[in-house]
């Protein structure tokens, strides 16, 4: 039996024209785009129509402020590190939130330890930052301000607008971590009002090891790789014209199915999150009902453990993900989930199911009666959910 | 990731549930990643006569009650004090590193409900057993990454070793 992917997020199959697109590449041998002879002419040709192609799906005016990387990571790391060396001067000063993502959160973990100061602000229960402590949190010495435009573990989509707003009139830089958003809603570089804005390929069905970084003309950074003058001198190492070229295909293809791929998620979406709360007892539906991203449920399942449950939900053929403690690589609980003030244990049993385009609402049936064994599975070996229970029918026999 | 004796152990869990009038009783949590579990014991002529779990926790964790109990069903008290961490890692053909802590879990319960039968049998009444939620060091002055029990550089955020994210105050 095929396997069923609701881990979107983490696996995109890529799509057969950008397939088709990447292996005509290799066929065709390439030349280098830097080359001065005709060998460069058509590389450079085929980089410049990615370029294009890309920039329109976030709106840049002009195609030269798209920047190559090998990776959404290298993006942000890009982003915030080359600000903060070229600004340093002026300040130490840096504003995320609570909830950022490992990329940046590990990337400022580095900076303060060259005694760059990071002020974090808070979310409220549904994921969401106040614009206005955003603007309370800069200072004279800020040089960067650095929020995601949609949380990975919960989906709730940040007002990036309102605060590129604040940071227009503070006259501070700003990065928006568009990692999650980018060719699954719409993005406007200008609307937004953003300096740096940092997405991947792979998370709209392009090939993976392919990012890029949006920098608006006039931003005061610096390079993360040092070298050649590729990429308009903000990022040196020969381009990684194949993947490029996928990126290309797959953006415009987001582009021009957005519409119908945003209409299908949010059915399915309403399906399973209707279908979560009518089937299954002490769930939790995590992230803004409305603000968030269209291909992501996340829920916590208390009383049980999220790798279990991934464990046998994989037994099924199902792929989903999980955001217990025990499954992350340090064994600390989701810093998301607990910023929205989920306590530990419902951290525990938390899921993150991503669909995208060939996902059906069969699919969405299937998960749904597959999980509602499972999680009965495991409660009934949870200790939490035993207690839980002998509570609840003592309650009833008291009343 | 898990040899075939966890997964084994996972999906087709033994003695799983919470036991009527257990002689003893062993609750345990964990102090790296928060979970627990609970072991009940019945004894009979002073050998374990049946046994049970319950577990939230990973896979691992789920593994480790179930081979627990059966490596201590039948065995003497004296027997069952011999069991470890060590020997119920070993049953299960090896954890992954940064899952041995699981398997303290397990042994930890079942040597509780033992002490629990025990102070009972001899009228001894103690104070309810609290879940430390520190991570305790087990070794001398130097600090060592919990995953992979290389010794920690001081301040560095993450083990030089292995990578992994440490706790601040490691
Ligand atoms: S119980 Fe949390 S990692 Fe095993």
């Amino acid at each position: 039996m095929s396997i069923l992917n609701l881990d979107h997020l983490a696996t995109n199959p890529l799509l057969p024209e950008v397939q088709e697109a990447m292996i005509e590449a290799i066929k065709k041998n390439y030349g280098n785009p830097s080359s001065q002879h005709q060998l460069g002419d058509e590389a450079a040709a085929a980089l410049q129509q990615a370029r294009e192609r890309v920039a329109g799906l976030i709106n840049s005016p002009v195609p030269k402020e798209v920047v190559f990387t090998s990776s959404g990571t290298e993006s942000v790391n890009h982003a915030v590190k080359g600000v903060a060396f070229a600004n340093a001067e002026k300040g130490k000063h840096i504003v995320t939130s609570n909830i950022e993502h490992n990329a940046i959160l590990r990337t400022l973990r580095a900076l303060k330890m060259m005694d760059y100061k990071v002020t974090s602000v808070p979310v409220d229960e549904y994921g969401l930052i106040n614009p206005s402590d955003v603007a309370d949190a800069i200072r004279d010495d800020t040089i960067l301000v650095t929020i995601m435009h949609s949380n990975n573990e919960i989906g709730t989509i940040q007002p990036i607008e309102e605060i590129g707003q604040i940071t227009q009139e503070k006259k501070v830089i700003f990065h928006c971590d568009a990692v999650d958003s980018v060719g699954v809603v719409p993005i406007d570089v200008q609307k937004l009002g953003v300096n740096l804005l940092s997405f991947a390929a792979n998370q709209f069905y392009g090939p993976s090891g392919v990012g890029g970084l949006y920098i608006r003309r006039g931003t005061r950074i610096w390079p993360l790789l040092d070298g050649g003058v590729q990429e308009n001198n903000k990022r040196a190492g020969t381009e990684n014209l194949i993947g490029i070229i996928g990126m290309g295909v797959a953006a415009e293809l987001a582009s021009q199915e957005m519409e119908f791929r945003i209409q299908h998620a949010r059915k399915l979406k309403q399906t399973l999150t209707e279908g979560l709360q009518n089937r299954i007892e002490g769930i939790l539906i995590n992230g803004h009902p409305e603000l968030s991203l269209p291909n992501l449920v996340s829920v916590s399942v208390q009383y049980i453990e999220g790798e279990g449950i991934v464990l046998m939900l994989d037994e099924e053929n199902i792929a989903v993900s999980t955001r217990s403690a025990c499954a992350a690589g340090a064994l600390q609980a989701s810093h998301v989930l607990l910023s929205i003030g989920r306590d530990f244990a419902d951290a525990q049993g938390t899921l993150v199911i991503t669909f995208g385009r060939d996902t059906t609402e069969a699919d969405i049936e299937r998960f749904l009666e597959v999980l509602e064994e499972v999680v009965q599975t495991l409660r009934n070996m949870s200790p939490l959910y035993v207690k839980a229970m002998q509570e609840q029918a003592e309650g009833i026999a008291l009343s | 990731m898990y040899s075939e004796t966890v997964m084994d152990h996972f999906k087709n869990p033994r003695n799983v549930g919470e036991m009527k009038d257990p002689d003893g009783v062993g609750e345990v949590g964990n102090p790296i990643c928060g979970d627990m579990m609970s072991i009940y014991i019945k004894v009979k002529d002073d050998s374990i006569d049946d046994i049970s779990f319950l577990t939230f926790g990973c896979g691992a964790a789920i593994a480790v009650s179930s081979i627990l109990t059966e490596m201590a069903k039948g065995k003497t008290i004296d027997e069952a004090q011999k069991i470890t961490n060590k020997s119920v890692a070993a049953a299960l053909e090896g954890l992954p590193k940064n899952k041995l802590h699981c398997s303290n879990l397990g042994a930890d319960a079942l040597q509780m409900a033992i002490r629990n039968y025990l102070d009972k049998k001899a009228g001894i009444v103690r104070e309810e057993p609290k879940r430390s939620d520190k991570h305790e060091h087990h070794h001398g002055d130097a600090c060592y990454c919990p995953y992979c029990d290389v010794e920690a550089v001081e301040d560095s955020p993450v083990c030089v070793n292995c990578g992994r994210e440490m706790d601040e105050a490691h």
